[in-house]
């Protein structure tokens, strides 16, 4: 759990109160001054109403140069990050010709597929020129070619379930999956900070949805009795159906979640689990198998695994494993697989050849290699981190580490003193984050070697002095003196 | 007798009177002569607030016991996940052996495929696979990331680019995927409150913009220009508008359901005099119509900064995956922090970016591939004017050619499962590759269904007469 210290929340409210006084003026002084220059709309309502993007123009912009940098090469742990400027204030920024070779720790590239690999890209390049980058047709019309076929038999098996389903888009398969398994008359009880793709997909289905607290069991068992006991709601008719949507990792808050206290509920209250592995699967547990093999769960209870492709093996794309009538049926009703255009065939065969390495099937124990190092990488990261002082979220064995920042003003500061140093980092605000959480995210990749994570924590701990947010205290046994002035800019 | 007894009463009166009076005779308080009746009235008022103050009668609330609520939960029995499988819903896909260009290999057999929309046949063009192969190797396969955290790759903003310079608008953003650009872009735009007026033959991504955006939605008949106008006229009379209301019309420039191309002109027309803006989906008509392959704007000639957003998704005539949406400066910088399809999920990868790159660059320079299509579609025109039990429902221009069936068996099943069975035949017996209709439960469109056949400039003259020849003799023997 996040505990805020109470100056820190004051200052934070404080900053925030300051832009927004000043945004709040600039708006007016811009509104008086388009009074006296014709209104150009004839007629039409404004496309923006100027509250909605109020956010984007006066906070957003200033710190613009934060996100969206364009790279020049593949997301590797070294990354060439292009060089941007702007001549009106942050409002719009141009490329250069110019980039940095900076030290990657924002790319989602757990086991290092991200780039060329000397198994799987030749077979892709095969895979390229027999079938090209497309099929150009749905799923069902012309769209499944064997490689396809061998893809979804190929995930069954991994993930541990009898057949599997595979889309082109992860975001999609959740936002067209939900509604085909729920409707009008169902409970969808979801965990408070699921992905966006989760709750568009509750919304587009029609059920009720009810939040649990975040990876709380006894919440949801309050939760489940509460709502099995009072039923629909205004008919208090019985509920179709229930089902509790978890995802492995939070990818903002890097926990896992607590798998096998969920699941025995659900069991006990005939509810079925919906899991979202879309940062796990591949990157934790022994074989890489996700949360249920770290866990030790088994993989009979879960009735639905969800997945993304583009974290660990480096392609794109998602899944959903169940059982054989399950995944009939979603091939006769989902819209994704009925009207969506299939999944590019060079990239299926990049999964394709991501798993065979991970289950050693190339010949070679890259896989296991890869699945120690990013486990070692992540602990010692961690540790280190914690040891430094910074407030580090997320359990052990997770890759996603977010260390607090809280204060608008060192959003900015961070980021542009990691890339200053040729450590590209990512940075999370509002309205991804709640308003005063402020978060710096590193993900650590089983390409980074041991040289690159102790450079990447000097960095750190440099930027972390300048702007102040070493708010725990550093571990006494280091021989660097305790920090007792923090230096705020 | 009665005077005095009238007397009498008014003396007991007075007498009554002067009594109560009598304490208060001579008090003023604040400048007001105290009566008896104050007193009266004091007393009523406390009554009132006694009253008032009382808690009303409510029936004790009896909560559920902990054991009533175990005993409910017990009993409660949900309903299976998935309904029971039936015969129909176990019907496997023909799997592909090869590319799929006009002609691919299933089962080992050639093949003739009118079921890619691979309009230009650049399926399998060198130069896009040359340029495809570039970037795997020097960018892997995946980006790795969402836009706005190191998922920006630079041939994104190169492919960006060039599709403005290709259609002339300020501004292009890329989506990672076809058929989450429209339900992306309209919940940007239309929120609660807003009203939308949408054809009813819409395809299901938009009809899941549409429902996600919570606006208010008004469907017209499909591709019906009256129909449009009689719903613009009501909704502009029942709503005397409201300063802040925005208004839409969203339609498809070639609708995929049925093949029927949308008047433009006509749609510009209307639009311009009711206020509405316009969202068009060029799916299937960009790099198809006009005569360089501007879409839907050049075939009709309308200036396309008249159509405020403009979509499509790349996964037809461009051979690409992914889709983008184009418009002006305003609109395109707003898609980039609020839409969620393009914030909260990772970009397109890298290659197929480039692909796109290389299409538009392969259409620029070869308007012959057009030429061909388009007279490719006017022989299978022929060939297929005289079928029997389906007719010809899309336009003569568009490059979906759709047979509806003429006499519905009354159930939209029925009617599924004997063009699947025509479509299996087909692909059995003649070696053809052919759509037939499928639908989802969730997707809300009542148009007829039929047979599809999606032509390509690759297709050669022997491909249509076969096509022809066997859906002529199919439908003669199922469908009489």
């Amino acid at each position: 759990m996040i505990t805020i210290p109470y100056l820190t929340a004051v200052s934070t409210y404080f900053s925030y109160g300051l832009l927004f006084a000043f945004g709040q003026l600039r708006d007016y002084s811009r509104r008086i001054f388009d009074w006296w220059s014709a209104n150009n709309l004839h007629g039409y309502a404004p496309i923006c109403l100027a509250h909605e993007d109020f956010y984007i123009r006066r906070l957003y912009h200033r710190i613009q140069d934060c996100f969206g940098r364009p790279i020049s090469s593949a997301p590797d742990a070294w990354v060439d990050v292009v060089e941007r400027f702007s001549n009106d204030n942050n409002k719009t920024l141009k490329r250069t010709t110019k980039s940095t070779r900076c030290l990657n720790l924002g790319s989602y590239n757990y086991l290092g597929f991200g780039s060329y690999d000397e198994y799987c890209t030749p077979l892709v390049i095969d895979s390229l020129k027999k079938f090209s980058p497309s099929t150009c047709s749905s799923r069902v019309d012309a769209g499944t070619t064997s490689v396809h076929a061998e893809l979804e038999e190929c995930v069954a098996k991994y993930v541990g379930k009898p057949a599997a389903i595979v889309t082109g888009m992860g975001y999609a398969t959740n936002s067209a999956i939900i509604p085909v398994l729920i409707g009008k008359g169902g409970l969808i009880i979801s965990d408070s900070l699921n992905h966006t793709s989760i709750v568009n997909g509750a919304r587009g289905s029609g059920a009720t949805i009810r939040v649990f607290q975040h990876n709380t069991p006894a919440h949801l068992e309050r939760v489940l009795k509460e709502q099995i006991a009072e039923g629909q709601p205004r008919t208090h008719r019985p509920w179709k159906k229930i089902m509790v949507v978890v995802e492995g990792i939070y990818s903002m808050e890097g926990e896992i979640c607590q798998l096998p206290e969920i699941v025995s509920i659900c069991k006990k209250y005939k509810a079925y689990v919906y899991l979202d592995e879309a940062h796990s699967i591949g990157a934790i547990g022994k074989t890489g198998r996700g949360v249920c093999e770290l866990l030790g769960v088994d993989t009979a209870d879960v009735d639905i695994m969800m997945g993304t492709f583009t974290k660990s093996f480096g392609s794109c794309g998602g899944y959903i494993a169940g059982s054989k009538d399950l995944i009939q049926y979603l091939k006769y009703q989902c819209p994704a697989h009925l009207y969506a255009t299939s999944i590019s065939t060079p990239s299926a065969q990049q999964i394709i050849s991501a798993v065979k390495v991970i289950l050693g099937e190339d010949g070679s124990n890259r896989g296991a290699q890869k699945l120690a190092r990013i486990r070692e990488n992540s602990n010692f990261f961690r540790a280190e981190l914690q040891k430094m002082g910074f407030e580090v979220l997320g359990d052990n064995d997770s890759p996603v580490m977010p260390i607090m920042l809280y204060n608008p003003a060192k959003i900015p500061a961070f980021s542009r003193e990691c890339l200053r140093e040729n450590v590209a980092v990512v940075v999370v605000g509002f309205p991804a984050t709640p308003l005063l959480l402020a978060r710096a995210r590193i993900c650590i990749s089983a390409s980074h070697s041991r040289e690159d994570l102790i450079k990447a924590l000097q960095v750190i701990s440099k930027a972390g002095d300048l702007t102040g947010i070493k708010y725990f205290p550093a571990a006494p046994k280091k021989q660097e003196e305790v920090k007792d002035t923090i230096k705020l800019d | 007798m009665d005077t005095n007894l009238v007397e009498m009463f008014r003396a007991g009166l007075n007498w009554v009177t002067m009594a109560l009076d009598a304490p208060s005779a001579r008090v003023v308080l604040f400048g007001v002569r105290i009566q008896w009746h104050i007193f009266v009235e004091v007393l009523l008022g406390f009554v009132i607030v006694i009253l008032l103050s009382q808690k009303s009668y409510k029936p004790p609330k009896r909560p559920l016991t902990e054991q009533e609520i175990d005993e409910l939960c017990d009993e409660w029995v949900p309903e299976p996940l998935i309904p029971p499988i039936t015969e129909d819903m176990m019907h496997e896909p023909p799997v592909l052996e090869s590319a799929a260009g006009p002609h691919t290999t299933v089962n080992g057999k050639d093949v003739v495929n009118f079921a890619s929309a691979n309009y230009l046949g650049l399926i399998g063009h060198e130069k896009l696979l040359e340029s495809c192969t570039s970037a795997l190797e020097k960018y892997g396969v995946g980006s790795c990331g969402p836009r706005g955290f190191y998922g920006t790759i630079d041939v994104h903003l190169d492919c960006e680019t060039r599709i403005s310079k290709f259609l002339s608008t300020p501004d292009t953003i890329l989506y990672s995927y076809g058929l989450s650009t429209m339900f992306s872009t309209i919940p940007c735009f239309c929120k609660k409150g807003d009203i939308i007026v949408a054809d009813e033959g819409v395809h299901w991504g938009i009809q899941n913009g549409l429902q996600l955006s919570r606006s208010t939605i008004v469907y017209f008949k499909h591709n019906d220009m009256d129909s449009l106008r009689s719903t613009l006229e009501k909704i502009m009379t029942k709503n005397k508008r409201s300063k802040n209301l925005r208004r839409y019309i969203v339609a498809e420039a070639v609708y995929q359901n049925s093949g029927q191309i949308a008047p433009l002109d006509e749609i510009v027309k209307l639009k311009e005099k009711y206020k509405f803006r316009v969202i068009l989906d060029e799916s299937n008509s960009f790099g198809v119509l006009g005569r360089s392959g501007r879409g839907l704007a050049e075939h009709h000639g309308v200036p396309i900064e008249k159509i405020d957003v403009v979509t499509a998704a790349m996964g037809h005539a461009l051979a690409t995956e992914g889709g983008f949406c184009t418009g002006n400066a305003r609109i395109i910088d707003y898609q980039r922090l609020s839409s969620s399809g393009y914030v909260f999920s990772a970009s397109l990868p890298p290659y197929l970016a480039s692909a796109a790159i290389t299409a538009i660059d392969v259409i620029d320079q070869n308007p012959d591939l057009l030429v061909k299509m388009k007279q490719n579609i006017a022989l299978l025109w022929k060939g297929l004017k005289d079928i029997k039990g389906m007719s010809l429902a899309s336009d003569p221009e568009s490059p979906i050619v759709f047979l509806e069936l003429e006499k519905s068996s009354g159930s939209t099943k029925e009617d599924l499962l004997l063009l699947e069975k025509m479509a299996d035949r087909a692909l059995k017996e003649d070696s053809l590759l052919v759509v037939s209709s499928k639908k989802s439960f969730l997707d809300k469109c009542r148009l007829p269904v039929g047979i599809k056949l999606l032509v390509s400039a690759g297709h050669s003259e022997s491909d249509l007469i076969k096509v022809s020849e066997s859906l002529k003799r199919l439908a003669s023997e199922l469908l009489l």
